[in-house]
């Protein structure tokens, strides 16, 4: 058995039927099979990840995955993984979103979590495009772009999410397209890696809805404009802005080491439980006897 | 020993005694966002949850809140938020997903006057209808409507009981009366308070169906980080737990989060009767205006009328049972309500017309006085 049927069939779950919902050609089963030979190599047991999505085609990538699994309502991925991540410290949470899921209807949650750096991993589908609803313009369409709610040229500019992660404040940002699988992979694994809020734009491509619009002949010619129009953060160091024009870059932005939300809180309560102040051990002994009127026993998150 | 030396006697504020009931029910997560009159909940968890191994987070906005809230009950906490008006109407849709996917949580709503930003620091009962009505799409809810601040500890632990044993959301409806108000509060004795907790399931993680919905047993949750993985979502989903399209799984399943909460509206039913035996006019009312209701029925009675009070505590599922039973005495029955007219609705269907319901609203931002509802009471009389 190869490599890559034995990762898909101890990482996808048993009993959903393939194939997956995406059309042909469709750049989002290079992401999700990339996380999973990263999940694989990282021999992270299923039961400790759990995979968030909020809405559209990559919010349907929980559904395959097999670890623990939310699929939540549009845009609110990032809110409902802070809550299992709080919950549940030990687990690797990866949150699964599109460009219209992440940064239009999600966008105050994506900004906010990126400045918490709570430890969840932001995988960001970015095809520039509404897949599921049939091809509207949204925050990464291009400027001049056609989508179906932009029927003679996106009116509107583009959203950079990168540049908006870290410019939030996230710890950890790289972006790479579906056409670089290998950078891909090794750019998952970093971010997995990585303790804090780390967030993986990963262009991809949506030929039904886009490519067909915009004048793509087929997927590959999709894949063909990445390869063409990207270029390495090394690489564009020595381009003028001219030059750079129409292409995006690759590579890890930001990599900073800073202490993470649930470290920082645990460390605080940690103090307060032994802080000998009276103030504190006044609160300790009020909250002792609130505790106690329930009838069950003191329970702890994880 | 006097009141003041014994340190079980507080005085304590409606929106401190839903966190000292959180507490007590082993609440160990708390989303919210600021909000008045609702903050001194946040700021209550805030303090309090680090000291006993718990979680606060301060969230971008509602919807962030109660979205971390379902989360974090779905990798095993016990978790609540709170808010008011504007923020509930923004918490409606992921309380759909609460409903569909039976996640436990506690959403306390200290109602405040006015739609719109309205009237921040007054009182209202205007979120009846939304609680059970405002997220889209067929389901059901559990609301809960304290009159005391003693009531308040009580009913939040009843709350989160009652999500933990019916996996659903529950929505604890205060006004900013009911939350603001300061009462002395002597604290029952330790283990007074029985809070149920959900199952969790035992066997083999392949045969685990965690949104089966046969007869009235509600499905065992596990929890992310345990065992048993699973899936979760806002698709209409299968016993599994998977999307399915398939109409008799999608009507099973619509039946099964409406049912398995409006057919227990008896044994939700919680109520407090005040001189009902012999009434001819009878005060249905909750919250703080049933406080005003009770002043009114005794003025009645001193002036010769027979009034009494039925104080729901257990707005959702509304029981008719005791309504039924007591309409065919009664010559009137008067809903007094901070509102335009919401529950007086319920009140119409469940009596469907063997007594006549009359509505009495109050939507200035201030309380009834009881005089204002014994001077109705008696021109309903009268007429």
């Amino acid at each position: 058995m190869s490599k890559a049927i034995e990762t898909a069939r101890t990482y996808l779950k048993p009993h959903k039927k393939l194939p997956t919902v995406w059309c042909g050609g469709c750049g989002l089963g290079v992401i999700m099979s990339s996380l999973l030979r990263v999940i694989s190599k990282l021999e992270i047991p299923k039961n400790d990840i759990a995979t968030v999505s909020g809405i559209g085609c990559t919010g349907r990538m929980p559904t395959y995955v097999d670890s623990n699994t939310l699929h939540t309502t549009h845009g609110r991925a990032l809110a409902f993984a802070t809550g299992v991540k709080l919950a549940s410290p030990k687990l690797h949470v990866i949150a699964a979103m599109g460009d219209g899921d992440a940064l239009a209807i999600g966008g105050n949650h994506f900004i906010h979590a990126c400045r918490r750096n709570i430890d969840i991993t932001a995988i960001v589908a970015n095809n520039c495009i509404y897949g599921m609803t049939g091809g509207q313009y949204s925050p990464t369409t291009p400027h001049g772009k056609r989508g179906t709610t932009a029927p003679y040229g996106n009116v509107e500019h583009e959203f950079d999410a990168s540049a908006l992660a870290a410019g939030a404040g996230a710890s950890f940002v790289a972006r790479t397209s579906v056409y670089h699988v290998r950078e891909l992979d090794k750019l998952l694994e970093a971010a997995i890696k990585h303790r804090g809020f780390s967030v993986v734009e990963v262009m991809s491509n949506c030929y039904t809805s886009y490519g067909r619009l915009n004048k793509y002949k087929s997927p590959v010619d999709m894949f063909r404009w990445m390869k063409e129009n990207s270029v390495t953060l090394k690489q564009a160091e020595t381009m003028s802005p001219e030059e750079l024009e129409g292409k995006f870059t690759r590579g890890v932005f930001v990599e900073n080491y800073m202490p993470e939300f649930i470290q920082v809180y645990d460390a605080l309560a940690e103090q307060l439980t032994t802080d000998s102040a009276a103030a504190v051990s006044q609160l300790r002994e009020t909250i002792k006897r609130y505790e106690q009127l329930g009838d069950r026993l003191k329970t702890r998150v994880g | 020993m006097s009141a003041r030396a014994n340190k079980d006697v507080k005085v304590l504020q409606g929106n401190e005694a839903c966190a000292i009931g959180a507490i007590a029910a082993g609440v160990n997560f708390f989303a919210g966002y600021p909000i008045t009159p609702s903050s001194e909940v946040a700021e209550f968890m805030a303090r309090h949850l680090p000291l006993i191994g718990g979680r606060f987070i301060q969230m971008e906005d509602e919807i962030a809140s109660i979205a971390a809230i379902i989360g974090a009950s779905i990798a095993g906490s016990r978790s609540m938020t709170a808010t008011s008006g504007p923020g509930f109407s923004l918490m409606q849709e992921n309380l759909g997903l609460a409903c569909l996917a039976e996640i436990p949580c506690v959403i306390i709503n200290v109602q405040r006057a006015g739609p719109s930003t309205g009237l921040p620091t007054q009182p209202a009962q205007a979120d009846v209808m939304q609680t059970r009505w405002g997220t889209h799409g067929d389901h059901a809810i559990i609301a809960l409507a304290p009159s005391t601040v003693l009531e308040c500890i009580e009913l939040t632990v009843t709350s989160v009981s009652l999500s933990e044993k019916y996996r659903t959301p529950v929505v604890l409806l205060l006004d900013e009366v009911i939350g603001h108000m300061r009462e002395s509060v002597t604290l029952p004795a330790a283990g007074s308070y029985h809070c149920d907790s959900r199952t969790v399931p035992e066997g083999d993680e392949e045969d685990y169906r965690p949104a089966a919905c046969v007869g009235d047993e509600v499905a065992t949750l596990a929890r992310f980080g345990g065992p048993h993985r699973f899936h979760v979502t806002g698709l209409t989903h299968d016993p599994h737990g998977f999307p399915t399209m398939v109409p008799h799984e999608v009507d099973a399943k619509i039946h099964w989060i409406v049912e398995k909460i409006e057919s227990r509206a008896d044994q939700l039913a919680m109520n407090e009767e005040f001189m009902v035996e012999d009434c001819e006019v009878l005060l249905f009312s909750y919250g703080s205006t049933a406080r005003v209701a009770k002043a009114s029925v005794r003025q009645l009675r001193d002036q010769g009328i027979k009034a009494g009070l039925l104080r729901v505590k257990t707005i959702w599922p509304l029981s008719g049972k005791r309504l039924k039973e007591l309409a065919p005495q009664l010559k009137t029955i008067v809903v007094p309500e901070m509102n335009m007219g919401q529950l007086v609705l319920e009140v119409e269907r469940i009596v469907a017309g063997v007594a006549p319901v009359r509505h009495l609203g109050r939507v200035d931002g201030r309380l009834f006085t009881p005089d204002q509802i014994t001077e109705f009471v008696r021109g309903e009389v009268s007429a």
